[in-house]
């Protein structure tokens, strides 16, 4: 039992710490995300086979990645400075547009991993469909930096 | 008559003539009829790639409208510039509202020498600086083009600027500093042949040079920074270095350029961000030899390091 609690609490504090640098999370998880991107498209561009294996995982990781996010977490107030974030001040100004995002790139990244592609052309159009959330997003809530 | 006389009269004197030539050469010049005259009738065909490659929708589409909204150029964008804030007006083809009753010479008068039709100059947030190097052929396609979609009713207020920037015939002595023809850089002869093609998209109609490169407190470019990156106009952030210069994008192959302009990932999949999701939709549109040329060009331009300052480390929050 002792070593039950003790295992929890460890677990909690490992938790705890983990999310303690948001800025740092949400990085990690759009590197991850990046990296997922980068196993598509070399299919999408034809300079890789059609492979479904690959797909699944990359479709996966992204679908992980996108339930992950939590923006009450994530993006604290106050998270606008410091680091090296690029985040807009615009998510904190427009805090409901903003999740209205996430929201629709949870719901895109889950529907493509529930029905992930069966070959090039539907993967041409998946890779479209979730590319879009990207861009969509990044348009408004991001700064791009020197 | 007293000296101290003489020397006011003939300051005045001077001053009026200084200003007599200040108010000649900041009138408004209108491109050459005849010239227009001889192209005739443009092509809507044609005259889409134009308008994709011109990125009009990106700015006279109404603020983040989506889908075929896009294609009705109400206007209402706003930029805010240290000049103040400019309003994308209507340009849709309605006749009170936009600019249906427009012959195809305003149009170019208004592309190419940044005139409106009731001879007033325009302000350069309309990027004509980069239009003036357009094809008058080109022109009228677009034209062509623009009169088949939707008219839209509203006129949008004006633009909101203080002075001296509110007076618009200063623009003229500003176009005699900045307004050129004539192509920015010189492509060497080493440079794929597909280079001019693409100098003349960027550099003409896609007008990437208005973001992209430094200005002075003018509001010129500084030209020996051409696509060198800058602080962007309106809002936060910077505009990047598109250049092969340091800072830039020289690690960028041309085909990973062209699938940037397609796609909207970097190489190492970062997205597109910012103005550039518009500019980048657009330039989607457009033919892959023609993302292609744009992309030979910006491999053959001069390198620069970044025209922006280094980020300075942010304060910690604590």
């Amino acid at each position: 039992m002792r070593k039950l609690i003790f295992a929890i609490s460890a677990l909690a504090l490992a938790g705890t710490a983990a999310l303690a640098d948001p800025i740092a999370d949400r990085q990690a998880l759009m590197k991850s995300n990046g990296k997922a991107a980068g196993m598509l498209a070399p299919m999408v561009k034809g300079e890789k086979p059609f492979d479904a294996e690959v797909v699944l995982a990359a479709l996966t990781t992204l679908n992980q990645n996108a339930q992950k996010i939590d923006v009450a977490v994530l993006f604290p107030a106050g998270t606008d400075k410091g680091g090296d974030t690029t985040a807009s001040p615009k998510i904190w100004e427009d805090m409901s547009g903003f999740q209205a995002k996430m929201d629709k790139f949870k719901a895109d990244a889950a529907a493509a991993v529930a029905a992930p592609a069966k070959d090039l052309e539907a993967l041409k159009a998946q890779f479209g469909m979730l590319g879009q959330n990207c861009g969509g997003c990044h348009e408004t809530f991001r700064v791009k930096k020197g | 008559m007293g000296l101290i006389r003489k020397i006011a009269v003939a300051t005045i004197a001077l001053g009026g003539v200084g200003a007599a030539v200040l108010w000649f050469l900041s009138a408004p010049s209108r491109l050459d009829t005849a010239a227009m005259a001889a192209i005739g009738a443009g092509d809507t065909t044609r005259g889409e790639r134009i308008f994709w490659a011109g990125g009009c929708t990106s700015c006279h589409a109404r603020p983040k409208s989506e889908g075929p909204a896009r294609l009705e150029l109400a206007g209402g964008l706003e930029l805010k510039t240290p000049f103040g804030t400019f309003v994308a007006p209507n340009i849709s083809p309605h006749n009170e509202d936009g600019i249906g009753t427009w012959t195809v010479d305003d149009f170019a008068n208004a592309m190419m020498r940044g005139v409106s039709p009731d001879g007033r100059h325009y302000y350069p947030a309309f990027p004509y600086p980069s239009y003036t190097r357009m094809k008058p052929e080109d022109v009228a396609d677009l034209y062509a083009f623009m009169k088949t979609l939707p008219p839209v009713e509203g006129r949008q207020p004006g633009h909101r600027l203080g002075f001296p920037f509110n007076i618009r015939r200063g623009i003229g002595l500003w176009k005699l500093l900045y307004l050129s023809d004539q192509p920015v850089v010189a492509v060497g002869d080493t440079a794929p042949e597909n280079a001019r093609a693409g100098q003349y998209l960027v550099e003409g109609p896609g007008h990437c040079g208005e973001c992209h490169t430094p200005r002075q407190f003018t509001g010129g470019l500084k030209k020996n920074q051409w696509l060198a990156g800058a602080v962007a106009a309106e809002g936060d952030g910077i505009v990047p270095n598109i250049t092969s210069g340091e800072g830039g994008i020289g690690d960028w192959s041309e085909s990973d350029i062209a699938s940037y302009l397609e796609t909207g990932f970097t190489p190492d999949f970062d997205s597109v961000g910012g103005a550039m999701v518009a500019v980048q939709r657009n330039m989607a549109r457009l033919s892959p030899e023609d993302r292609a040329a744009i992309a030979a060009y910006l491999k053959a331009v001069p390198p620069h390091p970044n025209g922006y300052p280094a980020r300075r480390p942010e304060a910690s929050k604590n």
